[in-house]
């Protein structure tokens, strides 16, 4: 770990055992698909064979009569189609009313005597499609004349104006600074170059899943495999029309989410389905769902221009990007726009982002949305130029390195930094100190950024008169945030972390707060954990101050736990331990609660840089990964483990886009991958071990530095590999992923 | 999945009789690493699943030098990788059993199901083909002996009628100064389908390969033998030259698809450079 100077922390930085570790190891954690209801229905989901038609007609009648199946929902089953249209749940998306906007679409989901029936009886769902040509290619979809998929929308201009004809490009945003063509003009050298990703899928290895019991006094109970337990709530509330009060949404542990677990698929459907039957109703989706009906990351276009002075000053940086939404508007462009030169201090920007609308699943947020494509872009520009000014590409990113005070184009202007210290960290590595030699073999580096986030977070936490402290929350956890929240906590009242027991609790019993992502849950959570125990050690003082009988501010809680107090009669020191304290509760007024409703904007962004070497198998065009570092700064780690987990989990599935990961459709528009045999992540046997290098720099809007550690791994790992498999063949690969077949295809003559 | 009937049968007699019985929605269940996964996608129409497994002779594994090795359709692939015989014997076919599936796969995965899938690319096919592997059948008609190289007709296709199962596969012994091997492309190091595969069986007299067989999969409807590559080889010593005569050969043979595993030209390419890998590995073992 590289660590700039931090105060004497006794919980925060060790590495306790998870508190929910055993029941994770020992098979009693309890996931959304373990749950069984008295009375359970199982449901299964019938799914648009288009990639674009009209729904002209449902008739359900013959799957109605059906003697196993219970009940038939379709979109006309919801209140009003007027729902939530956020990101979480958007009706149309959930069940197609008008029109399927993709292969997989929801257009009718059955509850069943058992699942067999439930399968059987789609096959008795009479859909009457009018088949409308289809648009896969974001470029495509851009172009006049492109089949639009909806009539009504109007691009979003940066202007605030909106256009005037019907487009699929949903929206249009620019960021300008300086003047980039004064900044072209005055470059020595200008690198322009095009690049493209595909779709890409989270990949979480529990597929979605909703049981939902609509109760007879209109009181629905949803448990289901979400990142947030509120923003279900709220989705669901909406496309049912019901209030907030009336949804309850429990907490069951998720099996991965990165992202694609914020939108919500099965709970309305599965809650309209309840209603129906009057039993609890339980739908789960098959691989093959998971990977053409939810939403993963945008596939991208961008072109990439910067301008460099002799020296290697950047003069001016320009990029356009155009990412694919799906079948409805919100890919991550926004994100991906700040993004794109956000580790670098260049006076002359100019960004242009398109939001476009296509044949494909509606995306969703995936691990630093956006950023892992426009930052590819860009790295992989700044590798040419490193090349091409015969400068050691760690040393030409730090001389144009984002600090403290650097402001980027979209107008944010950065607090305490960590990119010079991640890009010192790797230069000083004994990964990048040592030599690479061999045939065919590359190193390369790359560094990312990402903003993280804060948002609402409500905890309480409870002292008993042993001195343990349950703590509830409402925070899903996927990363380890139960355990990082009860450090912190422990580490506030100093106590020991396995003396708090953390508790996600459903939406009735904890106050709101926001969903798990972001990289925001260990800061957020970690803030309210704070408050909490200042809350608890304020009240603890009182009650010791009651006990002494002396005055309230004659009374004080240290960081080491103990309470302090006034010298007695005798001229002795007065103090209580933590839970000497605890066991005067009963007698003092009874148990305490501290509480804390935060919302922190304060939070710190997270810079990483790579290093990758490989080996390219010039006959096969088969890349090996032989040895890898990962470096970021995390502020504060406050598990170590867990943040190089985080780390080691990023840079994977970041290896898992830039090798072999992608969406591969037929000319009909249907994905033809859908299985984990052929969409391609990585597995244990294609990677190494992930060494990893900690960085410090603390967050100073948080009371231990935390800044979030979760996404920005996932953005270098694409453009160290670009540089790599260049330094190895001298090949510079512009499309993701670099797979064996585009490999070859580049390097086999044309008459091969 | 829909749902189904299950028959476990105890003989040959029984099966084909159940096999008929259930006509063509009766599918024969071995170690069910295929079958099981397409009646759960629905890729099959299935009403009975004719498990197998009860009989001796579609589980046995048995060796001797003067006959060669007799592999019951359904032994699985860890039997056969665990047998000594086979180890010393036949190492092509510890080739291709170990790396069918992860460790849960080889416990169930069988040769004979991997025949019967009759995939171009199964792996343990141009394996067969190259060690002169026999499939004997039986049927409504009684039994009949089948080279493993003319059973498969297309993708998923193959000589079996109706009411017939695959019993056992028999390998000859291997001759003196002889060697073979396998070798499979995939993209990632475990967990895929071959983009390409291929095996060789080379026989040496001296220096002189007197005898050479090489079979590419995933390049064609089935896997091919490829005779223009074996007479490449045969009647002098490997040299580059014959080396990269074969692998021309196997090239000029490929007549692959493109698909989401691969393309056209990747697959060409690939015929010859594991034609080649193969023939190394070959003749090293021919050698000992």
């Amino acid at each position: 770990m590289v660590t700039t100077e931090k105060p004497d922390y006794k919980v925060v930085g060790t590495r306790p055992i998870r508190h929910d570790g055993v029941d994770k190891v020992i098979g009693r954690a309890e996931y959304g698909a373990d749950i069984r209801l008295p009375g359970m229905l199982p449901g299964a989901v019938l799914r648009s064979p288009h990639a674009h038609a009209r729904i002209l007609g449902i008739d359900t009648s013959r799957a109605e009569a059906h003697p196993g199946v219970r009940a038939v929902v379709t979109s006309a089953d919801f209140p009003s189609r007027q729902g939530e249209e956020g990101e979480v749940g958007r009706a149309d998306n959930v069940l197609a009313h008008d029109k399927v906007l993709y292969v997989g679409h929801a257009v009718a989901a059955v509850a069943a005597v058992d699942l067999h029936t439930a399968e059987d009886a789609l096959d008795l769902i009479d859909v009457q499609y009018e088949v409308l040509p289809h648009v896969m290619d974001v470029r495509d979809a851009m172009l006049d004349g492109a089949p639009i998929l909806d009539e009504k929308l109007r691009t979003a201009n940066p202007d605030g104006s909106q256009g005037d004809t019907p487009t699929n490009v949903a929206q249009h945003i620019r960021y300008e600074k300086g003047d980039v063509e004064a900044g072209f003009a005055a470059a020595d050298l200008v690198i322009e170059r095009e690049y493209g990703t595909t779709m890409a899928h989270q990949g979480y290895i529990e597929p979605h899943n909703s049981t939902a019991y609509w109760s007879k006094d209109d009181e629905v109970t949803i448990w289901t495999s979400t990142q947030g337990l509120f923003a279900v709530r709220d989705a669901v509330a909406g496309m049912l029309g019901l209030p907030v009060k009336s949804v309850k949404v429990e907490p069951v542990e998720i099996g991965g989410g990165f992202g694609g677990k914020i939108p919500d698929y099965l709970s309305a459907p599965a809650a309209l389905l309840s209603r129906k039957t009057g039993k609890p109703v339980q739908l789960t989706m098959s691989r093959k769902d998971v990977l053409e009906a939810t939403g993963p990351t945008s596939g991208t276009h961008l072109r990439v221009k910067i301008g460099a002075k002799r020296d290697g000053t950047f003069t001016a940086m320009q990029a356009w990007m155009a990412y694919e939404a799906g079948g409805y508007p919100g890919s991550p462009m926004g994100a991906g726009t700040m993004c794109v030169f956000a580790p670098y201090d260049c006076e002359n920007q100019l960004i242009d982002g398109y939001d476009v609308i296509l044949n494909k699943p509606k995306t969703a947020a995936y691990r630093a949305p956006g950023a892992p494509a426009s930052e590819y872009g860009a790295e992989c520009v700044i590798d040419e130029l490193a090349e091409a000014l015969d400068r050691d590409p760690l040393e030409l990113r730090m001389q144009n390195s984002a600090t403290e005070g650097t402001q980027r184009a979209d107008g944010f202007t950065y607090g305490p930094i960590g990119h010079e210290e991640c890009l010192q960290a790797a230069q000083d590595s004994p990964h990048y100190q040592s030599e690479l030699s061999g045939a065919n073999r590359g190193r390369g580096v790359a560094s990312g950024f990402w903003f993280n986030i804060g948002f609402e977070t409500s905890m309480a936490a409870q002292v008993q008169a042993d001195g343990t402290v349950p703590l509830v929350m409402g925070a899903v956890d996927i990363g380890g945030s139960r355990a990082s929240a009860a450090m912190q906590l422990a580490e506030a009242l100093g106590i020991a972390a396995e003396d708090v027991k953390p508790h996600i609790v459903d939406t009735d019993s904890v106050g709101f707060t926001f969903l798990t992502g972001g990289s925001r849950t260990a800061f957020a959570n970690g803030w309210a954990a704070y408050e909490c125990a200042m809350d608890i050690r304020r009240q603890l003082e009182e009650r010791a101050a009651t006990i002494w009988d002396c005055a309230g501010e004659d009374v004080s809680y240290g960081d080491d736990g103990v309470i302090r107090g006034p010298n007695d009669e005798d001229g002795a020191a007065q103090e209580f331990s933590f839970k000497e304290l605890a066991a005067e509760l009963p007698n003092t007024g009874g148990g305490i609660v501290g509480r804390a409703d935060v919302s922190k904007t304060s939070h710190g962004p997270a810079f990483a840089t790579h290093i990758v070497d490989v080996e390219v198998d010039p006959e096969t065009g088969k890349v090996e990964i032989l040895r890898y570092t990962a470096i970021q700064d995390a502020g504060t780690a406050i598990h170590p483990s867990y943040v190089e987990g985080q780390m080691q989990g990023g840079a994977s599935q970041g290896i898992g886009m830039a090798l072999n990961e992608e969406y591969i459709w037929d000319e009909k528009g249907r994905m033809v991958n859908s299985s984990l045999l052929d969409y391609r992540m990585p597995t244990a046997l294609d990677l190494p071990m992930i060494d990893t290098i900690i960085v410090e720099v603390p967050n100073p809007g948080h009371p231990y530095g935390v800044r979030g550690v979760g996404e920005v791994p996932i953005v270098p790992p694409a453009p160290a590999l670009h540089a790599a498999i260049y330094d190895a063949i001298g090949e510079r690969m512009r499309m993701l992923p670099m797979s064996p077949t585009r490999i070859l295809e580049r390097t086999l003559p044309d008459d091969d | 999945m829909q749902e189904l009937r299950y028959a476990k049968v105890g003989s040959v007699d029984d099966a084909v009789a159940a096999l008929q019985e259930g006509g063509p929605t009766a599918r024969v269940l071995a170690g069910g690493t295929d079958i099981i996964v397409q009646a759960r996608a629905r890729a099959r129409d299935i009403d009975l699943l004719v498990d197998v497994k009860g009989i001796d002779e579609v589980m046995q594994l048995s060796f001797d030098a003067d006959g060669g090795l007799t592999v019951g359709a359904a032994t699985p692939c860890y039997q056969i990788y665990g047998d000594a015989a086979v180890r010393e014997h036949y190492p092509a076919l510890i080739d291709c059993t170990t790396l069918i599936g992860g460790t849960g796969i080889q416990g169930r995965a069988s040769l004979g199901g991997n025949l019967c899938n009759s995939s171009p690319s199964g792996d343990s096919l141009p394996v067969m083909y190259v060690l002169e592997a026999t499939a004997e059948l039986a049927g409504p008609g009684g039994r009949r002996t089948v080279p493993a190289e003319d059973f498969c007709t297309g993708p998923g296709r193959n000589v079996m009628q109706p009411g017939e199962f695959l019993v056992s596969l028999h390998f000859p012994p291997p001759a003196p100064n002889s060697g073979a091997a396998f070798l499979r492309f995939i993209p990632r190091n475990e967990m895929d389908i071959a983009v390409v595969n291929a095996a060789t069986q080379l026989r040496f007299d001296g220096d002189a390969v007197s005898w050479a067989r090489v079979s590419i999969g995933a390049t064609a409807p089935t896997p091919l033998l490829v005779p223009e590559a074996a007479a490449a080889l045969v009647g002098r010593p490997l040299s580059d030259e014959s080396i990269a005569a074969a692998a021309a050969a196997s090239k000029a043979a490929a007549r692959p698809i493109a698909d989401m595993r691969g393309s056209i030209k990747q697959r060409k390419h690939l015929a010859a450079v594991y034609t080649q890998r193969t023939i190394a590995i070959a003749a090293d073992r021919a050698r000992g």
